[in-house]
């Protein structure tokens, strides 16, 4: 790969937490821990995990919504997060974010049309009112909603118009990075399909980066170029999308893979033994060695010994697991 | 919005007239009357004079020539004072009392606002600490017991202001004459708003530490706003609708707050010919100033709500 848009490098997220009332012990709740990867210019990044692994945390790490611990985040060649306030606030037009829930992440009292001209008037101070209601109209049209949704209020839109208004508003700066913070599990499912491929098409169109956060992996596989799987703020396994869905090498990718419902009834009988057996540790005393090992049917005293090193058996695929399928 | 607001004065008449009338059986079935004084009067006299002023009728009856008077805007003389009508009364009480009360209303919505953010904006730390420790002493120590610290403080000790007077007394007026008109306010406003500023001060700092929380605050930091422009263009308007709504009570309790300093200070107000009046069971001045009173509440009640229609969306006034 050329210069990566985006270098995250051994990524750290900690979360100090209090003991208990009396106590004076600080845990370290590890969101994040210890995560690296790159985003290439017009590529689409899944990251795919089960809830509470830290994928929307390093989303917002990523996006300096939250200090890192640790680790750095370069932007074309820039650390993000050595940038004080007034250098990161330029930089957002590049890097642009779409929240899970849209119609809480679009404030009630403005009209959708002075929420989607704010970043690019924040942006550009200079620009007059009828360029702005121009873009902002474009804008509106790219998403497929009606213009006359500007003079509108959120609460009058359903949940899918409302995610094509948090869209408008990230790509209304033309951002080379737009960063999908599970942008549709509050979504029906009909919907859910237009909104993806709708995002699909715009990447296609204007050539940006998506990092996709989701817990969906056919959602994922639709719309990513390359997975990354994460469990307990670490990462498991990082593939192109045809080769992780065809051959995942790490446990844990198999029994996410394993766990997507399949409309044959004999089929999905089948496959119900391979369910994953208990819950998610807590992040805030995860087992030692390989994080996975709790749950993991290849488990032996070597996981709960060492932390398995990161290694890539082939160009394009890297897994972190003792034992991994080749 | 115009025919919401009509039909919100028409229904308010009936609410004026409920508490006219519950006040005028409150006010004649105490007892005692106006004519009880310490010299007892010939029985004959007082018979006169209580035909005089209809009050040998049934209570209803009463009631009914009441009720037809006011309405024409007639409130009848003073019983006690018997050359002073119950309009004059109110004339040369009002524009004291609103003076006093509204300035302490505007006054208890700025700093009480302000300081409310303020304490959210820096949550936790030695201003908020601040914020609140003012805050619950408001709400803890009541008008009547601020009132004479302040007097003993600002009038006693340091000489500072006047006493109980709206004489320009004290060394404040006479080192800055143009405060003259001024000055006999200071006290009883600050013992009158302390109350609302702590009230104010605590549901700006709720409200705004709940908008800071939103996730659509956080949208607006992801489009690079600066903190000053998310604060002051997406949390503000929302952190102040509690207070725009608080604002209707907070007239009922200044109003009623007045009654106790004005009779403190002694300003010639509305709240202290309302005590007098009670006192005197001068029945005709206690209605008359009721109906001021129950009429301020109402309409702040409408304000508040036309206002809410225009400071949130999702509200329609017209419908």
């Amino acid at each position: 790969m050329a210069t990566p848009l985006l270098d995250v490098r051994d990524l750290k997220v900690h979360f100090p937490v209090r003991g208990g009332l009396f106590s004076r012990t600080r845990l370290s709740l590890k969101a994040v821990d210890g995560v690296s990867f790159q985003v290439a210019a017009g590529e689409s990044l899944g990251i795919v995990g089960e809830s509470g692994c830290g994928k929307s945390t390093l989303g917002r790490a990523v996006l300096q919504l939250i200090p890192a611990t640790a680790g750095k985040v370069v932007w074309l060649g820039q650390d993000l997060g050595a940038l004080d306030a007034a250098q990161m606030r330029e930089r957002r037009s590049d890097l642009q974010v779409v929240f899970q829930d849209p119609i809480s992440s679009l404030n009630p009292r403005m009209t959708v049309g002075d929420s989607i001209a704010e970043p690019l008037a924040t942006a550009h101070p200079g620009m007059d009112r009828t360029s702005l209601r121009k873009r902002v109209l474009e804008a509106l049209g790219q998403v497929g909603l009606p213009l006359d949704s500007y003079a509108r209020y959120p609460h009058e839109f359903s949940g899918g118009q409302a995610q094509r208004i948090a869209i408008a508003r990230a790509i209304i700066v033309q951002p080379k990075l737009v960063v999908c913070d599970e942008p549709v599990s509050a979504l029906d499912v009909s919907i859910q399909a237009q909104i993806v491929g709708l995002l699909k098409r715009l990447q296609r169109e204007t050539g940006m980066a998506l990092i996709f956060i989701s817990h969906d992996l056919s959602v994922v596989r639709y719309l990513c170029h390359r997975v990354m799987v994460l469990y307990l703020g670490r990462k498991m396994e990082e593939a192109d999308r045809d080769s992780l869905f065809a051959r995942p090498a790490h446990p844990y990718t198999q029994a996410l893979i394993a766990a997507v419902p399949v409309a044959d009834p004999v089929l999905a009988k089948a496959r119900a033994a391979e369910v994953l057996p208990g819950d998610l540790p807590s992040p805030l005393h995860p087992p030692s060695g390989c994080v996975f090992r709790t749950r993991c049917p290849k488990a032996q005293d070597l996981c709960a010994a060492e932390i398995p090193a990161w290694r890539e058996p082939s160009p394009g695929r890297g897994v972190a697991c003792h034992f991994p399928d080749a | 919005m115009t025919s919401y607001a009509l039909r919100r004065l028409l229904i308010a008449i009936p609410t004026v007239f409920l508490i006219v009338g519950l006040s005028f059986v409150l006010m004649h079935t105490a007892p005692g009357g106006p004519f009880d004084a310490d010299a007892a009067l010939e029985p004959a006299v007082v018979a006169n004079l209580r035909a005089a002023y209809d009050l040998d009728k049934p209570l209803l009856e009463q009631f009914v020539i009441y009720a037809g008077r006011a309405m024409r805007g007639e409130f009848g003389p003073s019983i006690v004072y018997p050359d002073r009508t119950v309009t004059q009364i109110i004339a040369t009480g009002l524009p004291v009392s609103l003076r006093l009360g509204l300035t302490a209303l505007t006054l208890a919505t700025l700093i009480g606002g302000t300081l409310g953010i303020v304490g959210a904006l820096k949550r936790n730390s030695a201003a908020d600490y601040a914020v609140m420790t003012v805050a619950m002493t408001g709400i803890a120590v009541p008008s009547f017991v601020l009132a004479p610290l302040l007097t003993l403080l600002f009038g006693v000790t340091l000489r500072l202001l006047p006493i109980a007077t709206l004489e320009p007394s004290g060394s404040l007026a006479r080192t800055y004459p143009w405060l003259g008109p001024y000055v006999p306010y200071i006290m009883p406003v600050i013992a009158l708003m302390l109350p609302q500023v702590a009230v104010i001060a605590r549901l700006s700092r709720a409200a705004m530490i709940e908008v800071l929380n939103q996730a659509y605050i956080r949208t607006a930091r992801a489009k690079g706003l600066t903190e000053n422009r998310v604060v002051t263009r997406h949390a503000l308007r929302a952190a102040l609708l509690p207070v725009v709504s608080y604002l209707g009570p907070a007239v009922a309790s200044v109003v009623t707050g007045a009654v106790v300093v004005e009779q403190i200070f002694q300003l010639p107000g509305m709240g202290r010919f309302f005590i007098q009046g009670a006192l005197n069971r001068d029945y005709p001045v206690v209605l008359g100033i009721v109906i001021v009173f129950a009429g301020a509440v109402v309409l702040m009640n409408l304000v508040v709500d036309l206002l809410y229609g225009v400071l949130d969306p999702k509200v329609r006034v017209d419908q």
